[in-house]
């Protein structure tokens, strides 16, 4: 019983993992569209990666 | 979750937040503020000499433009100085020349009335000198030729009737 | 294409490294406490080497190494040791003997059991519940333990560091030595976290504290780094405390309007509104629990992959062993550097981000 926890978990970080992979494809998406707007792009990837990796996270302590 | 629950300290959390609330206090005070007004300080002398260089190039092309208006202006008025004294210049020299005529003609009438004025004294002077000349003679023909006093008497006689008939 | 390809084999591997370690450590605490000490074995003891090492503890121990006659020696400085249990006690934590023996101290007997002290008979008998948690009494511990005395030294360091570079600002425009370091990077959280954030009014408020918690974490997680073995942020305690300074801070500056699109959203319906409050409620503190969590696991899970990777050495016993580990720890201490920095920034980052909601003025919307 206790493995299917880890599998689970495994599971979120792989999403989580995927998603973090697109908000950086696409921040480099937009950089190279705007290169002047680099900056802010960067800060607001840097911020939806960190939430999204505080919720794998969440689900790597629970399981 | 339950491990996370399990690890947690009190004494370090206690810790943790007194000694970091008196280190964001104490940086605060020495740190953070000083440091902040010093950098905004610095960050306004650059934008006061910034400020400031910028007036001094709009000023300088003022300046500039002002400088080349007063030359304009200078070289039209030198232009038009030029032009007037050019002018004096005709206008005096013409009126010279007009004086000198005029006066040229007046000194050849003076010298005209002068020797006509002159000639007419001359003529005057050689009338006397002749008349007096004549009287001279006369007198001394006269005097030789009345000698006697029947001459003069005659004499007298004659011109009296000579007066009479011119 | 190459260094793209060659950075995702190594993130997947750092991936199932973590996981793996994770799952076994779980697994093998349960396993050894049915097992006696001589009876560990070497990958056993390695995990449980990084359990301890994650852990913090009593006295200040630079290494330690087990005799031929099986006496385990210890490279270490005690620490005091303050606990309250009907009064305030201090003594030194030699008196634990690193968990060997039991502290007598005012005819009171304390034993340390898994890195927590419990209140104990004489003989140091530790009674367990079913779910094998011991149920001795456990006195409140305000202990200087090991973290806490990286915690004041950092502290003094920080405030000996930034008080001489404010003093090297007087009748000069630029600092004078570490301050020419660290300026940019306070004008960085001023100029790229604080006033994007919070805002050109309000910000000013807020950057003690976004200096100071940025240079803390940062210093401590560069800290953890080096082989002193010290790991502050990878305790709960000490990410909670952060995250609820960041917590009180926004919910006591906040505004009206911070507190109206909480419990009463304009411009939705009614009925909207009334479902939006409590999961607004419950995003302000989710939001700092957040940040305590996120901090925490970086750091741990940083710390658990770099140590896993070294124990890989000890596991191997071959001549690849030794190469591959030192090198996969190299790279990975690198990435460690880059993670102390980012978690800092991002703790930073996340904490303006909260105070600009917090004081955000808007009339419509």
């Amino acid at each position: 019983m206790t493995g299917l926890n880890f599998v689970g978990a495994g599971l979120i970080v792989i999403g989580a993992g995927l998603g973090i992979g697109r908000i950086g494809g696409s921040a480099m998406d937009a950089i190279a569209r705007q290169p002047e707007a680099s900056g802010k792009i960067q800060t607001a990837m840097l911020i939806a990666a960190a939430l999204i990796e505080g919720i794998g996270f969440a689900a790597l302590f629970a399981a | 979750m339950e491990k996370l629950i399990e690890q947690f300290s009190l004494g370090l959390f206690f810790w943790q937040l007194i000694l970091f609330i008196a280190l964001v206090l104490l940086l605060q005070k020495f740190a953070w503020k000083p440091i902040l007004n010093s950098v905004n300080e610095r960050e306004k002398g650059i934008k006061n000499a910034l400020d400031e260089a910028e007036n001094a190039r709009k000023e300088m092309q003022n300046l500039n433009a002002d400088n080349e208006r007063i030359l304009k202006e200078a070289r039209a008025q030198r232009d038009t100085l030029l032009k007037e004294a050019r002018e004096m210049k005709e206008g005096i020299i013409s009126e010279a020349k007009n004086e000198a005529q005029v006066q040229a003609a007046k000194i050849v009438e003076q010298a005209q009335a002068t020797i006509e004025a002159e000639k007419q004294a001359a003529i005057t002077d050689l009338k006397n000198q002749v008349a007096e000349l004549s009287v001279g003679i006369a007198e001394k023909v006269v005097r030789g030729e009345l000698a006697d006093k029947n001459k003069q008497t005659k004499l007298v006689e004659e011109l009296l009737k000579e007066v009479t008939i011119s | 294409m190459h260094r793209i390809n060659l950075v995702k084999i190594l993130s997947l591997l750092l991936l199932t490294v973590t996981i793996s370690v994770n799952a076994q450590h779980d697994a093998s605490t349960k396993a050894h406490e049915e097992t006696t000490p001589q009876e560990k074995d070497l990958k056993t003891e390695i995990k449980e080497y990084i359990a301890h090492h994650l852990l913090d503890s009593y006295d200040f121990t630079l290494f330690s190494w087990t005799t031929d006659a099986g006496e385990h020696k210890y490279f270490s400085a005690p620490l005091p040791v303050i606990i309250y249990d009907g009064g305030l006690k201090i003594f030194s934590s030699s008196k634990f003997h690193h968990g060997e023996t039991v502290a007598e101290v005012d005819g009171n007997y304390y034993k340390l059991y898994h890195n927590k002290i419990y209140k104990t008979d004489a003989e140091g008998t530790i009674s367990y519940d079913e779910e094998h948690h011991p149920t001795n009494a456990k006195p409140l511990d305000f202990s200087i333990t090991k973290n806490v005395v990286f915690i004041i030294i950092v502290a003094v360091l920080m405030f000996f560091m930034f008080t001489r570079m404010a003093k090297s600002y007087k009748g000069n425009l630029m600092p004078k030595g570490m301050g020419r370091m660290l300026e940019p990077i306070i004008l960085y959280i001023r100029d790229d976290i604080a006033i994007p954030n919070i805002g050109e009014k309000k910000y000013k408020k807020y950057m003690g504290y976004l200096l100071t918690v940025f240079f803390f974490v940062w210093i401590i997680n560069l800290l953890g780094l080096t082989p002193l073995g010290v790991n502050v942020t990878n305790n709960i305690a000490v990410t909670l405390a952060l995250a609820l300074i960041t917590y009180f801070l926004t919910t006591f500056t906040a505004n009206k309007n911070y507190w109206k699109h909480i419990f009463w959203m304009p411009d939705v319906p009614v009925l909207m509104k009334i479902i939006l409050a409590p999961i607004e409620l419950l995003g302000t503190f989710i939001k700092p629990f957040a940040l305590m969590i996120r901090l925490y696991a970086n750091i741990t899970a940083g710390h658990i992959v770099l140590m896993s990777i070294i124990g890989l050495m000890f596991v191997f016993k071959s001549w690849i062993g030794s190469p591959l580990s030192f090198g996969l720890a190299f790279a990975l201490a690198l990435l460690e550097l880059l993670v102390a920095a980012l978690q800092a920034y991002i703790f930073t980052m996340l904490s303006a981000l909260y105070f600009g909601m917090a004081v955000e003025e808007h009339d419509d919307h």
